[in-house]
């Protein structure tokens, strides 16, 4: 500005403004990295955050050896961004790298090499599976794992417990500044619930796409405030890849079975009124549950106000039909899910942080009447793992399994009583992730289970005249039918440990003994 | 009495059929040792089975589920050893395939006790259904169904009866009324259970409710079936409605007040009550206690 | 019980297991493979030597490809692997 109004003299006579800076010009106090060499004031800020390759935006940031770096999982088994990004990572020869997902998948076995190099180090996550886990379990990685449930996560980031340096977001489409979503593109993931959190708290984001659109785009998941960079690749991700196989619906009669029995519970526990709410996760049992229901509310002339969490087609159809008020979607379990994202305003895009960190003024899981849920091994005391198998390796993910149970005024655990040969039901759980006092109800093909701790819900069970089981009785039918497995024999050496969601360590795994 | 509203059929080669099967609460389970058993698999299916029913019997006894055997025919070289392995396994009921006259019964029952004589087993335990397969088994039904005691019930295998009657299964099942007839009444007659035949389109509820209906009104206590979905389905066909429980629950109730009283003639809303109705009360209220109905008062 | 020929029984569905039960020269060859070997490899060896026993089998070379089936089921399906390879019908129900 020519001729300058203020003086650091003025400045000096004005309590509190003694040290505050003079007006120079319009952009002198930019953030770093948002202005460029050009001749036009006007042309001085960057109108546009695309970067050529992954390569050239990796040395923008400044990643550094050591650092923390996060992606998320919205594209579960179809996700082709993790694994480009680490090639490029690898290949540009960083070190020490912790990475911070919101789940490992059957996509990512790249990170067994990147881990045996020395590239990553420390690994941060809801789930680990295939190749990775059992890497993991085998004790390849020079620290332990972190399992974090998805709001444990959320909290871990929102607290600074978890410092993101730099997060790499797949998006289905993205406009030239950033403002990005999953719904749009020609690889669709649907909710991008987990990346939101990441952005918000990342010190760089980078948004990655395959579908680069006119700005501004519409609609708007992560917001151009908040990302640094755009780089368009040739596909981040296989759409069919989400559904996993987990969310078809079953004709296994054992499953239908289970949910029948949920559906009594359910009918049976007071909460079935109008405007309840409810939560299911995957598994052929859980997503059966969801259909019956549908039945249950025409015939009752009543309404769910909300479904929570992942969301499938069941959810999607009946929130069409006026049979469900509002959808709060962290993730898509299928692409009915997805398109119910894109097309229905009352379906609502929700981030982790609202679907479930325990710390914030309050989430989406905290108003939950019901939440059904899956389960690899349910205890005597009905502690629920959903991380590791039977044989004490890695297999699976603690997802939101703690944060609902936590919340839920009726958690539901359902699981067969034995697979194959291995229990579900047993004295110990192999990890505990989920801890019993949270688990209200069991159900197998045997009957309904309620926890001790609950005997409001027996007494109105047991008036409904609903088949129940003790927990003691479960056990000994499933040991009556498998026998008694020999205990699985573990080193000292601990490979992961499991957080609850508060950031409380509830349990940790231990290399297996070979 | 025993109910047999729904007899499932699971082929017994499957180890995990067979151990599940009980859970889906049907009044019977019925193992197939004959046409869902590929030949070469006969010998490995009835192994199967027999260490099976050992281990698993009490999970059956338990969930009150019935265990029947449908065994290959004597006339094949595997009938003799179904009976020598399942009589030993204990199984509650053998289905006898493809009968013709009495003395197709006669043939098992002399095997049948021999093999409890030999196994220390209390002779006559074994009971026997019979699967009416044929015009010839049809028109025999009667002096089959009075033939033995072990003899609790009569079933018509519909497949082979229409090919034997040189017609096919239509959907509203014409071509089978006469046998369906013929054997509903033979079992009537001989007080032993009537049991309808399969409905094989497994996706088509309407079709098999419809079916469920009729033969229910005929007369016959149940189906066999071929899919634990169909279960629940014919159970809810054979569930007395409220009107029907609470009117029985009065014939009852005052069928022991004039037994107390001894008066031998007594009415209910005005009607006089005999043994026929008191009888036909009673088995409502059974299907009504199967079909979980609580009746906890007359009202 | 003497094995004359090479036999399979069962299936590789899951709760069954693959029986391979081939003539040996003397003793006992096992060959086992299972999903739930860490847990249940010791019961399923022990069910093998009782059936063997049982049926009084000493030379055999046996391959086991097992998708979590129970004892009962494992005992099952030794049996008729043993009396098909030992070309025999007269099997003792017991």
């Amino acid at each position: 500005m020519k001729n300058a109004r203020v003086t650091e003299e003025i400045l000096k006579n004005i309590k509190d403004y003694e040290n505050r800076k003079i007006y120079t010009s319009p952009f002198a106090l930019q953030p770093e990295g948002t202005m460029e060499e050009r001749e036009n004031l006007k042309d001085k800020v960057r109108r546009d955050k695309t970067v050529s390759s992954l390569k050239e935006v990796i040395k923008k940031v400044g990643l550094k050896d050591g650092m923390t770096i996060s992606f998320h999982h919205h594209f579960r088994d179809g996700d082709k961004v993790l694994p480009l990004v680490m090639g490029v990572i690898a290949e540009m020869g960083f070190k020490n790298i912790r990475v911070a997902a919101s789940s490992f998948t059957g996509a990512h076995e790249c990170m067994v090499e990147h881990i045996k190099n020395g590239v990553v180090d420390r690994i941060e996550s809801s789930g680990l599976r295939g190749e990775l886990a059992k890497g993991i379990s085998d004790g390849i990685l020079p620290t332990k794992a972190v399992i974090r449930s998805h709001g444990g996560r959320a909290r871990a980031i929102v607290e600074g417990d978890l410092k993101i340096d730099v997060a790499f977001i797949g998006a289905s489409s993205s406009d030239c500044m950033g403002n990005s979503n999953g719904v749009v593109g020609k690889s669709v993931c649907g909710s991008l619930g987990y990346a939101m959190v990441d952005a918000e708290y990342a010190d760089k984001v980078i948004i990655i796409t395959d579908t680069l659109v006119d700005y501004p785009n519409y609609p708007v998941s992560i917001p151009q405030t908040k990302v640094d960079y755009v780089v368009t690749v040739d596909e981040i991700g296989d759409s069919n890849g989400i559904m996993s196989g987990a969310t078809r619906f079953t004709s296994n009669p054992k499953e239908l079975l289970i949910a029948k029995k949920v559906l009594e519970a359910m009918l049976a526990s007071g909460y079935f009124v109008d405007g309840f709410s409810m939560q299911t996760g995957t598994g052929g049992a859980s997503l059966a549950v969801t259909r019956f229901i549908k039945e249950e509310l025409i015939k009752r002339g009543i309404k769910c106000s909300y479904a929570l969490g992942g969301i499938t087609k069941a959810f999607a159809e009946l929130l069409e039909e006026g049979l469900v008020g509002k959808i709060f979607d962290v993730q898509d379990f299928d692409l009915g899910g997805v398109e119910s994202l894109t097309k229905n305003s009352l379906h609502q895009e929700i981030s982790a942080d609202f679907y479930a960190n325990p710390f914030n003024k309050s989430a989406g899981v905290n108003r939950l009447d019901f939440v059904i849920l899956s389960a690899l091994e349910i205890d005597r005391d009905f502690n629920v793992n959903v991380i590791s198998g039977s044989n004490g390796i890695i297999r699976a993910a603690s997802g939101g399994h703690s944060d609902t149970a936590a919340m839920a005024k009726m958690s539901v655990v359902v699981a067969p009583l034995i697979r194959g040969r291995l229990a579900t039901i047993m004295d110990k759980v192999t990890t505990v992730v989920t801890p019993g006092e949270t688990v209200d109800v069991v159900v197998t093909e045997l009957g309904v289970t309620v926890n001790p701790l609950r005997p409001d819900l027996k007494e109105k069970f047991e008036k409904a005249g609903i088949e129940l089981i003790e927990m003691d009785e479960l056990i000994e039918k499933a040991k009556f039918l498998v026998g008694e497995p020999k205990p699985i024999e573990f080193t000292d050496e601990v490979v992961a440990v499991v957080e609850y969601r508060d950031g409380s360590i509830i349990d940790v795994i231990r290399k297996v003994k070979k | 009495m025993k109910l047999r509203r729904s007899m499932l059929f699971v082929p017994a080669n499957n180890p995990g059929i067979i151990r599940d099967s009980y859970l889906y609460k049907p009044d019977s389970v019925m193992f197939d040792l004959e046409d869902s058993i590929a030949i070469t698999e006969k010998d490995s299916a009835r192994c199967l089975l027999f260490n099976m029913i050992k281990k698993l019997k009490p999970l059956y006894k338990e969930a009150g589920v019935e265990t029947v055997v449908r065994i290959n025919s004597l006339d094949t070289e595997f009938g003799i050893q179904d009976l020598e392995a399942m009589v030993r396994a204990e199984i509650e009921v053998i289905r006898i395939p493809k009968t013709d006259t009495p003395e197709d019964v006669y043939e098992v029952e002399k095997h049948i006790e021999r093999i409890e004589r030999e196994a220390g087993i209390e002779i006559g335990k074994t009971k026997i259904i019979v699967a009416i397969e044929s015009p010839l088994g049809a028109l025999n039904a009667l002096s089959i169904a009075k033939c033995s005691p072990r003899l609790i019930g009569m079933a018509i295998g519909g497949e082979d009866y229409v090919t034997n009657l040189k017609t096919t299964r239509s959907t509203d099942g014409v071509e089978m009324m006469m046998g369906r007839a013929m054997i509903v009444m033979a079992a009537r007659s001989a007080g032993i259970a009537a049991v309808d035949s399969v409905y094989s389109d497994v996706n088509n509820d309407e079709g098999f409710i419809k079916e469920a209906q009729m033969i229910k009104q005929m007369g016959f206590d149940g189906k066999s079936l071929i899919h634990p979905r169909q279960i629940e389905l014919v159970h809810k066909v054979y569930t007395p409605d409220e009107k029907n429980i609470k009117k029985s629950l009065r014939i009852i109730k005052a069928t022991e007040e004039a037994m107390a009283e001894g008066k031998g003639v007594f009415t209910v809303d005005g009607k006089m009550i005999d043994k026929p109705i008191i009888e036909r009360a009673q088995h409502v209220l059974e299907l009504a206690k199967a079909a979980g109905i609580k009746m906890g008062g007359d009202e | 019980m003497e094995l004359k020929v090479r036999a399979v029984a069962g299936t590789l569905e899951s709760s069954d297991i693959y029986v391979v039960m081939e003539p040996g020269a003397s003793g006992i060859e096992l060959e086992l493979k299972s999903t739930v070997a860490d847990q249940y490899g010791d019961d399923i060896r022990k069910v093998v030597d009782e059936t063997l026993n049982e049926m009084g089998v000493k030379a055999a070379k046996i391959t086991l490809d097992d998708k979590g089936a129970l004892d009962v089921v494992i005992k099952s399906r030794l049996q008729t692997a043993i009396m098909r390879a030992a070309q025999s019908k007269e099997f003792k129900w017991e």
